[in-house]
């Protein structure tokens, strides 16, 4: 009786830590959101979104260029990484139940834990090295690399949400298999394939060390591919890590953007599979 | 420990007559006399919104196989985990009613989980070893429980496989992995890591239902072994099954009990149509 | 003349080998990316070979690379950050998985997985501005008997080992938990049961779950590693960027990514650029091989439990979106 009170008390014990676990967990969470949306909002201003950066030392200026340039780097990726991703996605929830399939499978999981910054030298020795000049092209490239994985295993588990049936039926109506696939296997897919991308770009979007040394950075308004090009990301860091007291608070405001921006499209990406589970459970 | 007596009265008692309707408790002539282990008494049980098993009465003879049939999702397995409490980790489940445990309210306020399901064994429909070796696997219930010192633990095994008809198959391996045996092996071996810690009462729910007919028919003669020693209910679909290991027998059906009685006089002589119905394959 | 149904299966080869391409294009990059690297680092490989990796002077000025500082760097990093995110972690997996009220285990672990989604710059901005203070602080109060201590000794500069960790072990955590929590889904709940029933108390059958699911918690583990090793922004921001090789928490120090980060735009010979990119190579195949373990570790709990479970037979009828009859 003792010793299973004991028992029963070192079990609550842990159950304890557990839920303890959690909170301490949120506290990180709720600090840096907090922060951020202080020390964010209290600097941001109708400037940032409109003007450009001032030269050194100068206070004012926004950050416009480098928010045009992060959706710039982010077309550039999603316009090669999207089609490769998706269809790499099709592929393996068509045919990949064999070894082919799990090497696919097992390659973009890896890929996916490589450093960002390690892309950032293979981008970087495929399209500023060659040429011998940073440029938006190069940015671009390092964030596609980082997409496809993301976006690969996302669009295959979002068609093996689609049932089996679907296909069976179009081919029993003497469809094609490609045709199955993608008249009425990815249309049936697309909300929670869009919203992949939507997530694999809100990761993107906040990525810093692969641009360091491809997109580099720009002062000036660029929509050149062969030019540098300013980011949020890399322009954060700039002010970060500068002396200026204005830098560092537009700093912040550009930190409140960035996280708004992955908030909103984490809450929105989360929505959608939901419903696709919930739809195709039934 | 206290043990009851029932007489033929109080069985009958608070059970509707008989009908052409699934009635909740029905009289069990032959059970007078017997000493009861187990017993519930008119209970109800809720998954959420949904009741899953309406007025349960019914008495569970010591040292002796006590069957449940019926219909899959007539609530049999549902009522056997009422009997150790096992439904307790669903979430969202309400049971109303008593469950006596030699005449202690196992659903009462004292009554302490750990120390319950140590006393009720169970054992599942789907062979469920640990990934540890066929000797942990056993000495598991009797390592968290401290039932048996380090020293007691090889004697205590062993005599747990022995029960288990699995000794002479696993005796030379015993640090082999449980995963290892075959399907027939594994439930035999649940059962060993069942019966080790000395249960009062073992639960099986449907045990031979994944093993093919040789596996079963070992199964089979082990609870037939068994019963010597322990209070057995088993719930099974196959009621050939029902017919070979128990002596009582209880016919669920739509989450009532319709009929509970010697088991050669439900197949042979049944109180109820719809018993009969069931028995004889004349069923929906 | 060719039947309609050989001419189907020369168009199902024809979209298998064509969507194969896209997805052998992933495994291309993998392995493009290991050549690049491995070829830009050519002049640093032949001119230190195994040296690199034993060096401790890192000075461009005079040509003269050793990385074995940033391996401490990271590798000490990473550990404590490990030490410190690791029972975290795996608490809120268990919590999630296995404790937590219904109600609440959706927005849990929604809050939990948004420290993922957190940009690594933004907590580099953080901790720059709001935890280096605070780990500054802590350095004054620390008493003087402590700081003999190897551990806890050097100036109160804030940035350097100790913020660096915390840092990573507050981006590590999600990574860890929520792979954690999907090997313990994967258990099936029989083994909990089985331990229940033998009178198990409730961390006795948690720990009956993890112990059935141990290689893929030991993934998960792995998996959170792997981040933290290649984590670059927040921890360059923190640690305070001096290649030198100390046990103290306060001392500044240096990561392998952080040095790539720092110095690649400035790398002016060659030499340097391809020491920078040789610390890359390097940061690479330790990440590529510790997330192959990790994969293959998580995938023999999850997958396995999967292969157990018999899909469900297809008998829903179909209703055609698009005429499909040609």
């Amino acid at each position: 009786m003792n010793r299973t009170r004991r028992r029963k008390a070192f079990s609550g014990i842990v159950v304890f830590l557990c839920g303890a676990a959690v909170f301490l967990a949120l506290i990180p969470l709720f600090f840096v959101f907090g922060y951020v949306i202080e020390k964010g909002f209290s600097s941001l201003s109708w400037d940032f979104f409109t003007r450009m950066p001032k030269p050194v030392g100068e206070p004012g200026g926004g950050m416009a260029n480098a928010m045009v340039g992060t959706v710039y780097l982010i077309v550039i990726a999603g316009a090669f990484a999207v089609p490769v991703g998706v269809i790499a996605g099709v592929y393996l929830t068509e045919y990949g139940k064999k070894t082919f399939g799990s090497l696919v499978r097992f390659t973009a999981d890896v890929l996916n834990g490589v450093p960002s910054i390690v892309i950032g030298i293979f981008a970087y020795g495929l399209a500023v090295l060659p040429v011998k000049h940073f440029s938006a092209l190069a940015g671009g490239l390092a964030l596609g690399f980082m997409m496809i994985p993301i976006i690969t295993r996302t669009t295959e588990e979002l068609l093996n949400l689609v049932p089996g049936t679907l296909r069976e039926g179009a081919l029993a109506l003497g469809a094609t298999r490609a045709r199955a696939a993608f008249s009425v296997m990815v249309p049936a897919a697309l909300p929670g394939i869009m919203t992949g991308v939507l997530v694999a770009l809100a990761r993107i979007a906040g990525e810093t060390a692969p641009l360091l040394f491809t997109a580099f950075n720009n002062r000036y308004f660029s929509t050149s591919l062969v030019q540098p090009i300013s980011s949020l990301p890399v322009q954060i860091y700039t002010y970060a890590v500068s002396p200026y007291e204005d830098w560092h608070r537009q700093a912040w405001a550009g930190a409140l953007v960035l996280v708004g921006f992955v908030f909103v499209f984490s809450v929105l990406a989360r929505v959608v599979t939901r419903r696709l589970e919930r739809m195709h459970r039934a | 420990m206290s043990e009851t007596v029932v007489s033929e009265m109080e069985t009958s008692a608070g059970g509707p007559a008989p009908g052409a309707e699934p009635t909740s408790a029905a009289a069990v002539s032959s059970l007078a006399g017997r000493k009861i282990r187990m017993e519930s008494k008119r209970l109800n049980f809720h998954y959420g919104p949904k009741q899953a098993l309406w007025d349960i009465s019914l008495q569970i003879p010591e040292k002796t196989v006590t069957a449940f049939i019926g219909p899959s999702g007539c609530g049999k397995s549902t009522f056997l985990r009422c009997l150790n409490r096992m439904n307790d980790i669903i979430p969202d489940t309400r049971v109303e009613g008593d469950v006596l445990l030699d005449g202690n309210d196992i659903y009462g306020p004292g009554t302490d989980i750990v120390d319950l399901r140590r006393r009720v064994g169970m054992v599942f429909q789907k062979s469920n070893p640990f990934p540890k070796s066929i000797f942990e696997n056993v000495a598991y219930g009797l390592k968290i429980n401290g039932l048996a010192s380090r020293g007691e633990m090889p004697e205590r095994v062993e005599k747990a496989l022995r029960r288990a008809a699995l000794w002479d198959e696993v005796k030379d391996r015993l640090d082999a992995s449980a995963m290892g045996l075959s399907g027939g092996q594994q439930q035999r071996l649940c059962i060993a890591r069942a019966v080790a810690v000395e249960p009062e009462v073992l639960l099986m729910d449907e045990p031979c239902s994944a093993l093919d007919p040789i596996a079963t028919g070992k199964v089979e003669e082990l609870i037939h072994e068994l019963q010597r020693e322990f209070t057995i209910v088993i719930v099974t679909h196959n009621m050939q099954q029902a017919a070979r290991v128990s002596e009582f027998t209880a016919f669920f059906m739509l989450g009532r009990l319709v009929e509970h009685d010697r088991t050669e006089k439900l197949f042979t002589n049944p109180g109820q149509k719809i018993t009969e119905d069931y028995i004889t394959g004349r069923f929906g | 003349m060719k039947s309609p149904s050989s001419r189907r299966s020369a168009d199902d080869r024809g979209f298998r080998l064509g969507t194969g391409f896209f997805a052998l294009l992933v495994v291309l990059l993998v392995a493009g990316i290991f050549w690049e690297l491995y070829r830009t680092s050519q002049l640093s490989l032949a001119k230190f070979g195994f040296r690199f990796w034993t060096g401790k002077t890192w000075d461009p000025v005079s040509g003269e690379f050793g990385a074995l500082p940033f391996i401490w760097g990271t590798l000490y990093s990473s550990i404590l950050a490990m030490l410190i995110s690791t029972p975290i972690a795996l608490g809120i997996a268990i919590y999630l998985s296995e404790l937590s009220p219904r109600r609440l285990r959706t927005p849990l672990a929604f809050l939990t997985e948004l420290l993922a989604a957190v940009p690594s710059i933004v907590y580099g901005l953080w901790g720059v501005f709001v935890l280096v203070p605070i780990v500054r602080k802590l350095q004054v109060v620390t008493p003087d008997w402590l700081k003999k201590v190897p551990l806890f000794s050097g100036p109160p500069l804030g940035v350097g080992m100790g913020a660096a960790a915390l840092i990573l072990a507050v981006m590590v955590i999600p990574f860890t938990s929520s792979v954690a929590r999907e090997v313990l889904k994967a258990v099936p709940a029989s083994q909990r049961e089985a331990a229940y029933a033998l009178g198990a108390t409730r961390w006795e059958a948690i720990r009956a779950a993890l112990r059935f699911g141990r290689t893929g918690i030991i993934g998960a583990v792995i998996l959170g590693f792997g981040r933290a090793v290649g984590e670059t922004m927040a921890v360059t921001m923190v640690i305070g960027n001096n290649p030198q090789i100390k046990a103290s928490l306060f001392a500044p120090q240096y990561t392998m990514a952080a040095v790539i980060a720092n110095e690649f735009t400035e790398a002016a010979d060659d030499l340097y650029l391809s020491a920078l990119i040789e610390i890359g190579l390097v940061l690479f195949v330790i990440t590529v091989f510790i997330n192959a373990i990790s994969r293959l570790l998580i995938w023999s709990v999850t997958r396995e439990v999967k292969a157990q479970v018999p899909k469900p037979t297809a008998t829903v009828a179909f209703a055609a979106p698009t005429g499909g009859g040609q």
